[in-house]
């Protein structure tokens, strides 16, 4: 069925728009294969409203129908259209059959599953061309340019047909010791075939994040020499590792029955494991749901919008999964010892508290590019399945299948830490949000497909532009860069009080005046410092701030923050 | 100083609230400070103290916790027992001075002559104020009717009234008002010629009334002509109101005042918000505080629903004023607290003036100060009764704050202004806050013995500014409108934790903003200028180069000693003193295995070690 087919009705005039804090509008509404498209009558500034139809995440009409009653005067409808970056629209469509045939051509479109038929596939700008290279980096690539990586670690291309593990990409990288036979028989004794391969390497001290699935012990306490030889050449000699385990040690002993497991002491020796409770699955996805809706009821009184935030208990997972980084960290940094973390398939809050952990310690993953990069390697290189986790957002009435937030409490969760430490991440809270919204909703062929392997039979790097690395050209990274960035080479632990964590304003109130209030403030914060950059040379920056810092001093102890940029 | 019986202590340990760091140094206590020596120094002044309290003795020595006013807490482990019961009974007798001659304000002096004192003693000037705003009109005068303070001893000598309201309607209203406070002038809002007054409430009862208080109410009425009613605020919630009636006390009956719109805003009363307070505190300061535990304290304690209260009544004012350009009669029960916060509130979000760092001070000293907030019973500053005492003025701060995190642009000043007025409400260093009235701030003659708050506040102007504040705004927003939707209301961290150094952010925006600022302004000198910089810049970075991201070692002693958490002292390479230590994410020693062992690290000697 082509897609056009879905569309009962493409043009209705005469409707009109609303939108929270604007002046409702009256316009042209047109459908067509992958948009929503408004414009407005007036000729000298016609103003357009685009939305993706993958942008929508449910769809409620209401109509009215008088009848007897001429159909101009008598029957219209109206279509509250909520999207997934959390913007809600309201279109009031004369005549009711017109309302009904739109309703029905959004909800078929906005829900298709083949992602050949996704708009990423269709999206053609003039100022892009398919032919270049697809992404900003691979695993070989990022081996060769990590030097300390050389002497104890290997790219392994075992799962170059992804038979060994086909969530992972083709090339990893493991101990060079362990051979490519052994990487296939731990494969086999972990969920998924994700078996443990190297995340990270700490550059003050060559210690490793790796990350995996769970063991496949099952009840029976099966072993696997190979993992445990695996493991071992991870920690080469030294006396100790951590294996930071995403669930309590009851879930742990009960994923038994199911077949999985996790790592015994008696076999696994030199390694400590380390359990930490994180929710998963629907219950964040829930969370997400709850958080959402008690934002959007402006009649809250404070003490239930308090019960209705703590409800959700999305601050609590973002909570626990700084808490846990923070854990890795210390393990990493502080102690100088290695980490695996897995949880259960290791496709979501491992990857979420690798990252993160990636993001406190590496000043690398701090830049604009490193961020990019970083994301890609861990989230999408890695196998995180985002086309089903980011099937519905907030809004959606479907029945929850996969979905699962993990992406945005991610970006949640770096916008506490950039909170914390607003000079020392070189983007913005602009980046943030833009990802936010295209991880649901994209042009481009990114966030597309569950997997390397799946994203290789679709062909997306073949037909589909890649965000990230229109992300980076100058004009586009420019708006999402931090005025304030000045590089550290230490260590940012986010403090992780409850007290220091806030409710990601930016995001969550992202359509209200208040999100204008900020914008304008962050608007003047890079006045005053492209203003200083133009006096004092970009080069001379750093080096007038210090003296300048020096002068401050007895201001200097209040540690302080705005709730700007 | 026959008080201290131990004036110095060594080997003490102050532990940190919220992690297992401590550090050990000498505690020193003066007649006006305690001080904590070691490579930072802490120091306490007496008057900031709310208790001070004496734990069991342990193995190390003898815990004794103080809890300021301030919201500081330190926890202190002495060695020896003796020394700390000295100090404990020192420190007793020293934090409740029983005069107002033992007030720290009698003794401090920064060094200034009496003409400089009285210079600053003259930078806010009421009089100036009111003509600011417009008045003495033709519908408004001043009235010397409280000249001497006859007519209501906690109002100021000069107040304004409506032309047509007589000696003898104002002295028959004063005598139908409790404590004599009367209906007068607060606030003018030119542009409609709408009136904003203050009383206490009427003697009403159940049934009395009283003709000369219904031609007050119906002179400051005529007095506008762009409304024919005023609204009546009653800011107490409407069963206090009542309960009130039985005790000879009340509120305006409509029939009997033509052409008011009377109106309950339902602001709890001072024990409330005392004890909601305390249960905030009680809830943030619990050591590894859960997320749930927290949201559910923070909704229990009731403290950001009585802000919203505050907040509301305020923004009702100023739409009555600035929207339907009606005249407004704020009152309360005595008409110094919950009026007090309603009137300087809706003052602030109606005229941009007020948002100023010169007009705020101006607004404080006119709605505060000089109407009678007895500061000396709510902040506990002699001899207390703990009924009198309520975070009334903290809870206008924070309002204030709030509107601060709404409006990044609209305020001149940061919060570091408001939280250092806070903190010197409670100093009695300076002489502004002390007593309860104007009368009785004559009588003790402060003008002539103390210095003002105002003069030093902005002598130090550049600490407390707001980089991104912007005169356009004030004149594109002359009224603010804020949002009471509830999600607006946040935990003021820096304010309630303001001493516990962990839970800040590690890296201020708003410095970093301000350092921009001043550059800016200084680059915009000569060449020469620059020439001299940089080769400080040069010297500088020979010297330390490390110093820019080092803040940890900056020494600070003495009044104005904020910033006393300890140091980290076991050198991490870590960003502006953040750490895991003081994050505690894991507590790694209890974690292993999947039974919960015991913590095998002693808490008590700071930093926890992994011991597997």
């Amino acid at each position: 069925m082509e897609l056009s087919e879905h569309i009962k009705t493409a043009n209705v005039e005469d409707v009109t728009l609303r939108r929270p804090f604007h002046p409702a509008l009256r316009g042209t509404l047109c459908v067509t294969s992958h948009h929503l498209l408004f414009s407005d009558r007036k000729d000298e500034a016609s103003w357009q409203l685009l939305i993706l139809l993958k942008n929508i995440d449910a769809i409620e009409k209401s109509v009215e129908n008088l009848f007897g009653y001429p159909r101009a005067m008598g029957s219209s409808g109206t279509i509250t259209i909520k999207c997934k970056d959390l913007l809600v629209l309201q279109l009031e469509i004369p005549g009711m059959e017109e309302c009904l045939n739109i309703a029905s051509s959004i909800e078929a479109l906005s829900s298709l599953e083949s992602v050949t038929e996704m708009y990423p596939f269709f999206y053609r700008p003039s100022h892009l061309t398919l032919n270049g290279p697809w992404g900003l980096s691979s695993t070989e690539q990022y081996y060769k340019q990590t030097e300390r990586l050389w002497d104890r670690w290997r790219v392994s291309t075992v799962n170059s047909d992804y038979s060994v593990c086909p969530s992972y990409p083709s090339a990893v990288i493991v101990p060079r010791e362990v051979d490519d036979d052994k990487l296939i028989r731990s494969a086999r004794f972990r969920q998924g075939g994700r078996f443990p391969v190297l995340s990270y390497c700490h550059h003050r001290n060559g210690m490793v994040i790796m990350r995996s699935s769970q063991p496949l012990t099952g009840a029976n306490k099966k072993r696997c020499k190979e993992d445990e030889l695996l493991l071992q050449a991870v920690i080469d000699g030294s006396e100790l590792g951590y294996i930071i385990d995403l669930r309590s040690a009851q879930q742990a002993q009960q994923a038994r029955m199911t077949g999985g497991g996790f790592e015994s002491k008696s076999f696994y020796s030199h390694w400590k494991r380390i359990h930490r409770h994180h929710e998963r699955g629907k219950i964040v996805q829930e969370s997400l749901i709850k958080l959402v809706e008690a934002c959007s009821d402006p009649s809250h009184s404070v003490d239930r919008w308090l019960s209705k935030l703590e409800n959700s208990k999305w601050l609590s997972h973002v909570h626990s999964a700084l808490s846990t980084a923070g854990l890795v960290v210390e393990c990493v940094e502080r102690d100088g010892h290695s980490v695996l973390v897995h949880g259960s398939e290791g496709t979501d809050n491992t990857l979420l508290v690798s990252s993160l952990a990636q993001l406190i310690l590496d000043p690398a993953s701090r830049t604009v590019t490193g961020f990019l990069c970083l994301l890609e390697r861990e989230w999408i290189q890695a196998g995180h399945p985002f086309q089903q986790r980011c099937a519905h957002s907030a809004y959606s009435h479907a029945r929850l299948k996969q979905e699962c937030p993990i992406f945005l409490l991610l970006l949640d969760c770096v916008w506490q830490v950039w909170r914390q430490f607003p000079l020392a991440l070189e983007f913005s809270e602009a980046l943030l949000l833009r990802l936010a919204q295209e991880v649901y909703a994209s042009n481009y062929g990114t966030f597309l497909c569950n997997s390397e392997q799946e994203r290789c039979a679709a062909g997306v790097k073949e037909n589909t532009h890649c965000l990230f690395q229109s992300l980076l050209r100058p004009d586009i990274e420019e708006q999402y860069l931090n005025p304030l960035y000045e590089p550290t080479d230490l260590a940012i632990w986010p403090s992780v009080h409850p007290q220091s964590l806030q409710l990601w304003t930016g995001l969550f109130l992202r359509w209200t005046e208040y999100a204008q209030n900020m914008e304008e403030a962050r608007e003047e914060v890079w006045s005053i410092v492209k203003e200083h950059h133009e006096q004092a040379g970009p080069d001379r920056t750093n080096n007038t701030l210090s003296t300048h810092c020096d002068t401050l001093t007895p201001f200097e102890n209040l540690m302080d923050e705005l709730t700007i940029l | 100083m026959e008080h201290i019986r131990t004036p110095k202590v060594e080997q003490v340990k102050l532990l940190d609230r919220f992690s297992n760091k401590s550090v050990i140094g000498t505690l020193h206590l003066t007649a006006t400070h305690l001080i904590f020596v070691e490579s930072n120094s802490t120091s306490i002044l007496h008057h900031h103290i709310a208790s001070v309290e004496k734990l069991s003795l342990t193995t190390s020595g003898c815990p004794l916790l103080i809890q300021c006013r301030n919201f500081r807490l330190v926890h202190f482990v002495i060695p020896r027992e003796r020394d700390c019961h000295d100090i404990y009974s020192s420190l007793l007798r020293l934090l409740r001075p029983v005069s107002y001659d033992e007030l720290y304000a009698f003794s401090y002096n920064p060094k200034q002559n009496d003409q400089q004192r009285e210079e600053g003693w003259q930078l806010i000037d009421l009089a100036a104020e009111f003509e600011r705003m417009g008045v003495p009109c033709d519908q408004w005068q001043l009235t010397d009717v409280n000249r001497e303070y006859k007519v209501c001893e906690t109002y100021p000598r000069d107040l304004y009234v409506p032309i047509t309201a007589s000696k003898p309607i104002i002295v028959g209203s004063s005598k139908f008002r409790s404590k004599g406070r009367f209906p007068v002038l607060t606030y003018f809002y030119q542009e409609k010629k709408a009136a904003v007054c203050r009383c206490s409430q009427p003697l009403s009862g159940f049934s009395a009334r009283c003709l000369e208080d219904e031609h007050m109410l119906q002179a400051i009425s005529k007095s506008n002509h762009n409304s024919r009613y005023i609204y009546v605020m009653d800011t107490r919630p409407k069963l206090n109101a009542l309960a009130n009636r039985a005790a000879g006390k009340g509120y305006e009956n409509e029939d009997n005042y033509s052409n008011i719109r009377f109106q309950f805003v339902g602001i709890e009363n001072i024990h409330v918000m005392r004890g909601s307070l305390q249960k905030l505190l009680e809830v943030v300061g619990t050591r590894s505080l859960s997320m749930t535990d927290y949201l559910v304290g923070l909704e229990n304690s009731g403290w950001l629903r009585h802000i919203k209260a505050i907040m509301d009544a305020a923004i009702f004012l100023a739409k009555a004023v600035t929207v339907e350009g009606a005249s407004v009669l704020v009152h309360c029960s005595d008409g110094w607290d919950r009026t007090a916060q309603v009137c300087a509130l809706g003052s602030l979000l109606m005229d941009p003036y007020y948002r100023t760092i010169k007009g705020f001070m101006v607004l404080i000293e006119k709605d505060w100060i000089s109407f009678g907030h007895k500061f000396a019973d709510r902040c506990d500053q002699l001899d207390p009764d703990p009924k009198e005492v309520s975070p009334i003025f903290t809870q206008f701060l924070e309002c204030v704050w709030q509107l601060t995190e709404q409006f990044p642009q609209a305020f001149e000043f940061s919060e570091w202004f408001l939280i250092q007025i806070h903190e010197h409400v409670h100093s009695c260093q300076f002489g502004n806050f002390l007593g309860n009235s104007q009368r009785q701030r004559e009588v003790l003659q402060l003008k002539e013995r103390t210095y003002s708050l105002w003069a030093h506040l902005l002598s130090e102007k550049q600490n407390y500014l707001n980089p991104v504040y912007s005169p356009s705004f004030a004149e594109s927003h002359p009224v603010l409108e804020p949002s009471t939707q509830a999600c607006h209301f946040k935990f003021w961290r820096n304010m309630y934790h303001q001493y516990d150094r962990s839970m800040h952010p590690r890296q201020s925006i708003l410095k970093q903003v301000l350092t921009f600022k001043e550059s800016n302004r200084e680059l915009e000198g000569t060449v020469q200028a620059l020439k001299t910089l940089w080769i400080c810049v040069l010297q500088y970075h020979q010297v330390s180069p490390e110093a820019s991201g080092d803040v940890e070692d900056e020494e600070v002693f003495g009044e104005e000693a904020r910033e006393d958490a300890p140091a980290s002292t076991d050198g991490e390479r870590t960003v502006e003193g953040s750490s895991a230590t003081e994050n505690g994410y894991g507590e790694l020693t209890g974690s292993f295995g999947s039974k919960n062992e015991p913590a095998v690290v002693t808490l008590e000697f700071g930093v926890a070690r992994m011991t597997c």
